[in-house]
């Protein structure tokens, strides 16, 4: 547990950081989040004495985090900054292992850790032995990512890891840095600008205004739910009710079945399979888009496809399933089980009806200080 | 006068005894590595310290604007100066051109080492403290690695302005190739000065290049651009990608 108490940073004629009282619980990522100049970069940086505050208190597990010299203290800690920053003039394998070799490991040890810890990132083997400027910016991240974690720090300090990436890969950084931690369960403070992303990787998201003061902490849901005042209801910015379904599960829709055609039938197939204007194709019992028989000339193709339509995990949140059946052409929602297999559709006003039924996310927790770990995410 | 200059050089009394090109082509060669060495141990280390403490700016803005100094007028100034130190010993001519040099071959080296540690990039420094290095760890496995590409250059242009320099050295007496230039002058051999010019261009194109191999050998491939072609094998999606329907 890390915990700030009173922390207090200021500079000459400004203050960045100002009577900070909060605590990171262990095995969760806390968000900080806020506008620019609100400090939350400084109070991450306080943590591994990147920056030295000025008063009050910062301590992990109890003890003062300036009982240590700060490079030793800086070995247990996991560091992943914006633009990785990762070491041109080394390979991956050798970037990886650097905390591993300060800390006295013998470099055979050391790449081999490296080498379990780029797996673990999702960079195979052929990666090792490649140089920093061969790589995308995704994949820089990634090793940024595994290089912080080769010692297996109990802590990792992340600020802004993937708002340098284009959002496609940013999304997917998440999801599986997400998935990732599930299986680490390490104590991360994240800082971030964006509340989405707050929203999303966070079991606790501290919203920071400026001049370095805390606004609110609380679960993401709770956050969406009830802002504590104007501010906080601001920054996290419109869609609250819709962007909350994404705490909710779905409960058990009334699904329908729906006719299918399988990739590559012909017309005449097409045409007898519905008398609906649109025809959900699939491949393997997995669903893949949608044709209108009526206006098919061929065999139905990859290409002809209508891929507008999301598809949502039948025991995934609300806001999925409700997306599915607004991004389908045919109004219907496809819902497919773990293996991506079709379950069967649902409308927009079933689902609609389902969240009628659902209690609205409650504040209660960030009031008692405690948070629930390990929660679902869709 | 090609000709004249090829029978000079091919002269098998030019390649023997005292007077003769080997002899002093290793004189030359070793007053350069000299001035060098005392060189680099000065700047390298003064020009690293600058930009990793972020102090002293102004000693690179005073080593550059001490380039301006003509080479020879501080060569005849010092000599003068210091002429009544070493009186009846050789080091009477061989220290003054020596410290000329020296200052001469500074401003590059510094600058080269300077320009090399203050150019990388703030985040890998960042990266680098923050993972825990000392000071001294960042300055030796982060700062000076990356810095080494721009420090080898400094090295190249210091050697070609010493090399290049040394011969006018001569005029203090000293040894190297510079003598037959100024020898020549003296008893109006324009084949010998021709032949001294061409042996001091070889010499320093020779330098450069060994150099231009000893840079390829040391700095990392990583920072050169050889192998920075994008990788061709992407990521492997992720499991969590949506499919579309």
């Amino acid at each position: 547990m890390i915990r700030f108490e009173g922390v207090t940073k200021k500079y000459d004629d400004s203050i960045a950081v100002d009577h900070l009282d909060l605590e990171f619980p262990d095995g969760a990522i806390t968000c900080l989040v806020g506008p620019s100049g609100c400090g939350k970069t400084t109070s991450l940086r306080m943590i591994n004495r990147m920056i030295e505050l000025t008063s009050g208190r910062v301590t992990i597990d109890g003890r003062d985090i300036r009982d240590q010299p700060a490079a030793k203290l800086r070995r247990g800690i996991g560091y992943v900054i914006q633009h990785a920053g990762l070491f041109p003039h080394r390979t991956v394998v050798d970037n990886v292992a650097t905390v591993p070799l300060l800390n006295g490991w013998d470099k055979r040890k050391a790449r081999a850790r490296a080498h379990e810890v780029l797996e673990l990132v999702g960079l195979p083997g052929n990666f090792a032995s490649r140089y920093p400027a061969q790589l995308s910016g995704g994949q820089q991240q990634r090793v940024g990512v595994a290089r912080a974690l080769a010692a297996d720090p109990p802590i990792m300090l992340m600020d802004e890891p993937f708002s340098a990436v284009d959002p496609v890969v940013r999304e997917q950084l998440q999801d599986e840095f997400l998935k990732l931690q599930g299986e680490l369960g390490k104590t991360i403070v994240f800082v971030t600008h964006d509340i989405d992303e707050a929203i999303k990787l966070g079991d606790q998201v501290a919203v920071m205004r400026v001049g370095g003061r805390l606004a609110q902490v609380a679960q993401p849901a709770a956050l969406l739910a009830d802002p504590a005042d104007d501010f906080v209801a601001d920054f996290v910015g419109r869609d609250r009710g819709y962007r909350a379904l994404s705490f909710a599960d779905t409960p058990s829709l009334p699904l329908a079945s729906e006719p299918t055609i399988e990739l590559g039938a012909s017309v005449d197939q097409a045409r007898a399979a519905t008398s609906d204007r649109w025809l959900l194709v699939v491949q393997d019992g997995r669903p893949q888009g949608w044709v209108e028989p009526a206006r098919l000339t061929g065999p139905i193709e990859a290409d002809s496809l209508h891929r507008g339509g999301t598809v949502a995990r039948v025991d995934g949140p609300l806001r999925a399933s409700l997306d599915a059946a607004l991004s389908s052409p045919a109004r219907r929602g496809v819902l497919v089980d773990h293996e991506g297999r079709l379950v069967g559709t649902v409308r927009a006003h079933e689902v609609l009806t389902a969240i009628e039924q659902t209690d609205r996310p409650r504040s209660d927790d960030e009031a008692s200080g405690g948070i629930r770990l390990g929660k679902e995410r869709g | 006068m090609i000709t004249s200059i090829w029978t000079w050089l091919t002269a098998p009394a030019q390649w023997s005894g005292a007077g003769g090109i080997p002899t002093r082509l290793w004189e030359h060669i070793w007053a350069c590595l000299l001035v060098l060495v005392i060189a680099a141990a000065i700047a390298w280390p003064l020009g690293a310290w600058i930009a990793h403490a972020g102090r002293g700016r102004w000693l690179i803005s005073v080593a550059n604007a001490a380039r301006a100094v003509p080479s020879l007028g501080l060569l005849f100034a010092v000599a003068m100066w210091m002429s009544g130190m070493f009186s009846g010993s050789t080091l009477a001519f061989t220290i003054p051109p020596t410290i000329v040099l020296v200052i001469l071959a500074i401003p590059p080296l510094l600058a080269g080492a300077y320009a090399g540690v203050h150019e990388v990039d703030p985040a890998v420094r960042d990266a680098a403290r923050g993972m825990g290095m000392t000071g001294g760890e960042v300055l030796r496995k982060v700062e000076l690695p990356i810095a080494l590409p721009l420090i080898l250059s400094g090295l190249r242009s210091a050697s070609l302005q010493v090399i290049a320099t040394w011969t006018i050295a001569a005029v203090l007496s000293v040894g190297g190739l510079g003598r037959y230039l100024i020898d020549g002058l003296a008893s109006a051999d324009y084949a010998q000065m021709a032949g001294g010019a061409v042996l001091v261009a070889v010499l320093a194109l020779l330098v450069d290049g060994m150099l231009a191999l000893l840079q390829r050998l040391v700095v990392s491939p990583g920072l050169t651009g050889r192998r920075r072609r994008r990788a061709r094998t992407g990521i492997p999606r992720a499991t969590a990608s949506r499919p579309t329907a």
